[in-house]
């Protein structure tokens, strides 16, 4: 497993302020891929969660190579959103959370003292398990993180909506009731407003909890469709319940399992040649 | 009908007892639950027929009339309706940013340890009688207010119809002062709880945008809970509306429209509490009860919003009706 950064970046120090301004894309410019050894962007080491007792995480050590999908699968309430959700932090407001061990984003970590956690938060982004539009038009929904973090001048505002909302697969629903509140489309709509409200802020890391779980077979091609292009630019953790998803868009493939990542390689080793037999009785369906 | 027997056996002689004290439970409960309503409609109906001959001699000049003379038997209740909405509006003025610090501060920003007690003490404000606020503002509130409120405030705004004559201490802003310490701890509970309503998804949603946690309050918490929000100051407003002994012993007393807080005016509460007992003629105290039935309506129709809103925002749970 790759521990150093190989592109230079010290370990320890955040790399966050190099990536403010239009300096972030060119950071994750598609060049940085190498086939063989890809630098991982995202890298937790024998990380452990707790929720109070609940010890939810175990040793999870795990090196996400940018500008590639990687689905994490296994069955429910193994510690898929668990691990999600602390890559960006967002555990930060969990009472009784605990960790040990770290999580390191280009090399440095995400929990080290001087971390500004709002600018790791803008670099990484989050597709919720549940749709959480905002009581707002879906316009203000999408220009949200644009409008928050003054992205461009406004007047790119609408263009950034739209295109956001293209690339969610929501625009031809939408186009004609973007005033219309959020939170008044239907749920499959709402998680691709979410989507698009990610997208809009132009993350690096995008992560997706069960992006499709309320879409139809249509919607989600169309999402899939569209991780497979953002993967050039961005680098995608993907929680999924569906094997055929897994297998059909991912790279890279991560098995939980009771709070423990049982395997992770990439997806078609995983998916055709299991190492752990858990993993084989899991994606052959014989449990979960 | 093979079932009888069982059903005799689940059923058995001494329970009809308890059947039938838990039918008369209830009849007396539904008794109870439509005597309020009943008892709200009988308060209409005596306002309004005590009302009835103030009613019939002014008729609507009743409400801008600025005379209130029971020797020439002329009545108008312009004053103290303007002097209510000014003290209450006075009174949100100061109570909704300092209720809303609050109740941001416990439910977003506090530490857990500190959460409990302060909404416990803020509640226990409202506890108070109005009567203890009345004496100390009196004691400590007009003195502070003379001597360290007023005259900077003349210094600066000394200009504006505001702050026009003399502070001898009654006054619409002493009045308003109080109210507002008496409405903060009501708009603080009620916003609490309607901030305590709003889904942490809607938090992670914009904290996961990159937004800070005051940014995610504002953008996200806020918005969220507005309608919530406005119903708590609303209510907070029907409170200072209705308040009467503390707003009594503070605001002066006196019929008059003027729009200087360092003057005296008069509330619709204040005028009732202060005159019924003299009120000798039928007139007279008609006039009160007109003034009473303005002051009923007002409050209700307020209250009846606040709830609404309210409402609205938590679908149904009664958010806040702890604090009610
Ligand atoms: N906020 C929380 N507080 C306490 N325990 C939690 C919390 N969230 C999750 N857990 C527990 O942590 C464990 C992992 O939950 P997690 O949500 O990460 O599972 P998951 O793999 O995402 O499941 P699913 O596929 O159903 O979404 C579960 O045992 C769950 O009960
Ligand atoms: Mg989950």
């Amino acid at each position: 497993m790759t521990t150093t950064a190989s592109d230079g970046r010290t370990v320890g120090q955040p790399a966050l302020s190099a990536a403010k301004g239009s300096d972030r894309t060119a950071s994750v410019s598609p060049t940085v891929r190498q086939s063989d050894s890809p630098t991982p962007v995202v890298e937790s080491r024998a990380y452990n969660f707790w929720y109070g007792a609940n010890h939810a995480l175990h040793d999870v050590t795990i090196a996400i190579p940018p500008h590639a999908i990687t689905a994490l699968i296994g069955p429910s309430g193994c510690g898929k959103t668990t691990f999600l959700r602390s890559i960006n932090r967002m555990h930060d407001l969990t009472p009784g959370a605990r960790r040990t061990g770290d999580i390191l984003l280009d090399g440095g970590s995400i929990f080290a003292p001087g971390m500004d956690v709002v600018a790791l938060r803008r670099r990484i982004g989050m597709v919720f398990q549940r749709p959480n539009p905002f009581p707002k038009s879906v316009y203000d929904n999408v220009a949200y993180g644009p409008r928050l973090n003054a992205m461009a001048a406004p007047r790119e505002f609408p263009d950034r909506v739209e295109r956001a909302l293209r690339q969610a697969a929501l625009w031809d629903e939408v186009s004609s009731r973007l005033r219309e509140p959020g939170t008044a489309l239907s749920g499959g709509q709402q998680q691709r407003l979410c989507i698009a409200r990610a997208l809009a802020n132009e993350p690096e890391v995008l992560l997706l909890d069960e992006p499709c779980s309320a879409l139809d077979p249509i919607a989600t091609q169309r999402i899939e469709e569209l991780l497979v292009e953002l993967k050039k630019t961005y680098t995608i953790v993907i929680v999924t319940h569906n094997m055929q998803q897994a297998a059909r868009v991912s790279d890279y493939t991560g098995f939980f399992y009771v709070g423990q990542l049982v395997e992770f390689g990439e997806t078609e080793q995983v998916f055709t040649r299991p190492i752990d037999e858990r993993t084989e009785a899991y994606i052959t369906g014989r449990f979960g | 009908m093979t079932s009888l027997p069982v059903e005799r056996l689940a059923r058995p002689q001494s329970l009809h007892a308890t059947d039938r004290s838990d039918r008369i439970y209830r009849r007396v409960l539904t008794g109870f639950a439509l005597g309020l309503p009943l008892l709200i409609l009988i308060i209409l109906g005596v306002l309004f027929t005590g009302a009835l001959p103030a009613l019939k001699r002014f008729g609507p000049t009743f409400l801008w009339t600025s005379t209130w003379d029971p020797v020439a038997e002329i009545y108008g209740a312009a004053p103290m309706i303007f002097g209510t909405l000014a003290s209450s509006v006075l009174a949100l003025l100061i109570a909704v940013p300092l209720a809303l610090s609050v109740a941001i501060f416990l439910t977003e920003f506090s530490p857990g340890w500190l959460r409990q007690p302060v909404a416990f003490l803020v509640e226990l404000l409202a506890a108070i009688p109005s009567v203890v606020y009345g004496t100390w503002g009196i004691f400590v509130l007009i003195p502070f207010l003379r001597a360290h409120v007023v005259p900077p405030l003349k210094a600066v705004l000394g200009w504006t119809p505001f702050l026009q004559g003399v502070f001898y201490g009654n006054s619409l802003l002493a009045g308003g002062v109080i109210l507002a310490i008496m409405i903060v701890p009501y708009i603080a509970a009620v916003s609490r709880e309607v901030l305590l309503a709003v889904p942490a998804s809607q938090r992670e949603a914009a904290l996961a945008m990159g937004a800070t946690r005051w940014e995610a309050v504002r953008s996200a918490v806020l918005p969220y809970g507005r309608a919530g929000l406005i119903g708590a100051v609303i209510l907070g407003l029907g409170r200072a509306l209705g308040e009467t002994m503390a707003v009594t012993m503070l605001i002066g007393n006196r019929h008059d429209i003027g729009v200087s807080l360092l003057q005296p005016a008069y509330t619709m509460a204040a005028a009732i509490a202060n005159e019924f007992s003299e009120a000798t003629t039928n007139l007279y105290q008609s006039a009160l009860f007109e003034v009473g039935l303005i002051l009923f309506v007002l409050t209700v129709a307020v209250n009846a919003i606040a709830r609404v809103l309210i409402w609205r925002v938590a679908r149904g749970q009664a958010v806040g009706s702890r604090a009610l």
